[in-house]
């Protein structure tokens, strides 16, 4: 029996199938895995992702504390409010998990009550607190983890006003101003507009005791309740890594499509892993990671093997069919030099595929279509 | 619960076998089968012609989850394939008894289906797999 979210009950009494996920039991689909991915193409669905892990990082130390775990640049976040993605990494350069930090702001303007909101993976989050507690050390940084909120997400492009409906004007306002990869908190829930889906949405943390009744209101106006099958899918056509499958510990940012996340500038933060990753840009990433399309049918899967003539073979860290395009798309880890057509082990056969830029769909179209037109609403 | 008709005949890997009146053995996978893959995306039917073996993957289903092999219940000879599933795979979701058969075979041995098992045991063994 896995650990359960504020929201296990609600998936039970609804016959969801329920699966372990790194530890957690979690709805794999409430009926179809494929309705519940085009609902969230097309109009909108939510996610119970209270398996993350949130921590709220305070003290005068904070923000240095972040600065040096994450590869990315927290100094970046100056205004409260603002949300930025990066990797932690281990001293090899090797990612320990991917993460959103938040802004929350400074208590009455104090710089030495900044406080910090970074939400992780699921199955890493007690390894991550460890990780993070290990950093902290002798540092004037609190960590708390947040046990009491829930975490639900809402995604599509119908979501944020679906959201907003349930609000209060003043609240319903506030929450639609949130430019993209801003959060605040609104009453009793903080709205960040973020996702792991392609489409527009919000991620809302509330007190756990509040998650069920939001979840039936949410499903009261249409909202359909998804699992984490169409949100695998989902991401994976967003060109979106999942940590465990298409990075880890043993893979470094530059690999794994990750790059822009590490800032360099400015050259005095010595976050952790960066002398690796140094050596890794003048010698040159000897890996890289690419999305895929298979040619013809079948479906990729992770774990296939990649052979290209000239560069070498590599492997599907990622694949999936992808309900919107109809067709197996992966990403893959394969040498630097590959390019172009690949062949793909599916099953001992052969087949064709092409390497092609994530993401696979962007905002509910194929990417380059011009076919597709948006209705008159 | 899903759903185990009467009059056909069924394997511990959840495959079925109706007997049609020309003497071919239709096959497919069960309803409970079908519902624990999930939507299926792809389906991988056999060339008719081919030799199987009882017990021999002769098609491959494929759900957003997972690649699974299907197995031949009988030995015999490939007399057609659903190629109607190249483009339709939810069809053995929707109807996996009836649009959503896989291949009919021509059995070496037609006296070989008595073997398998019955509705009645085939319905107790998903029950004990929690259907």
């Amino acid at each position: 029996m896995g650990r359960q979210t504020p929201l296990y009950a609600l998936h039970r009494s609804r016959g969801a199938r329920l699966i372990d996920f790194g530890g957690w039991e979690l709805p794999l689909t409430y009926g179809s895995q494929l309705d519940e991915h085009h609902a969230v193409r097309n109009a909108s669905g939510l996610f119970d992702v209270s398996h993350m892990g949130i921590l709220d990082v305070s003290g005068p130390e904070a923000r240095a504390l972040l600065e040096r775990l994450i590869a990315n640049d927290v100094g970046k976040l100056d205004a409260p409010g603002k949300a930025l993605y990066g990797c932690m990494l281990n001293e090899s350069g090797g990612v320990v998990d991917d993460l959103i930090v938040y802004f929350l702001g400074a208590r009455s303007g104090d710089r030495d009550e900044e406080r910090f909101r970074v939400v992780v993976n699921g199955a890493t989050r007690d390894s991550d607190l460890a990780w993070i507690r290990a950093q902290a050390s002798g540092r004037a940084a609190e960590i708390i983890e947040r046990l009491d909120l829930a975490l639900i997400a809402v995604q599509g492009p119908q979501a944020r006003a679906q959201v907003a409906r349930l609000l209060e004007s003043a609240e319903a306002s506030s929450a639609l101003a949130l430019g993209r990869f801003r959060a605040a908190q609104i009453g009793a829930l903080f709205i960040a507009r973020t996702g792991y889906t392609g489409e527009d949405g919000f991620e809302v943390m509330l007190p756990a005791a509040h998650a069920a009744g939001f979840w039936d209101r949410l499903n009261a106006q249409g909202v359909v309740s998804c699992g984490l099958g169409a949100r695998d899918t989902l991401r994976l056509e967003a060109g979106l890594n999942l940590y465990g499958h298409d990075m880890d510990a043993s893979t470094h940012p530059y690999e794994s499509r990750l790059g822009w996340t590490v800032a360099l500038e400015p050259r005095e933060r010595r976050f952790i892993g960066r002398e690796a990753l140094e050596g890794v840009l003048a010698r040159g990433a000897e890996r890289k990671l690419v999305g895929l399309e298979l040619e013809g049918r079948g479906v990729l899967r992770a774990g296939q093997r990649v052979i290209h003539a000239g560069a070498g073979e590599g492997v599907v860290t990622s694949g999936t069919f992808s309900p919107t395009l109809q067709r197996a798309i992966a990403l893959a880890r394969v040498p630097a030099a590959t390019a172009g057509a690949v062949q793909v082990d599916i099953r001992g056969k052969l087949l064709e595929a092409r390497i092609v830029e994530p993401p696979f769909v962007r905002r509910g179209a194929q990417k380059g279509s011009h076919l597709q037109t948006k209705g008159s609403s | 619960m899903s759903q185990v008709p009467t009059d056909l005949r069924y394997t511990k890997t959840h495959e079925w076998v109706r007997v049609m009146p020309d003497g071919l053995l239709e096959l497919g996978i069960t309803d409970h089968a079908q519902h624990a893959l999930g939507d299926l995306v792809f389906v991988e039917t056999p060339e008719p012609g081919r030799r199987v073996s009882a017990g021999e993957p002769y098609a491959v289903v494929e759900s957003v989850k997972a690649a699974s092999d299907v197995y031949c219940p009988i030995g015999g000879e490939v007399a057609a394939a659903n190629v109607e599933l190249a483009s339709a795979p939810e069809r053995i979701n929707q109807s996996p008894y009836g649009e959503g058969w896989i291949a009919r075979i021509r059995p070496d041995d037609t006296a070989a289906v008595a073997k398998l098992l019955s509705p009645a045991d085939y319905s107790k063994l998903i029950e004990a797999e929690g259907d």
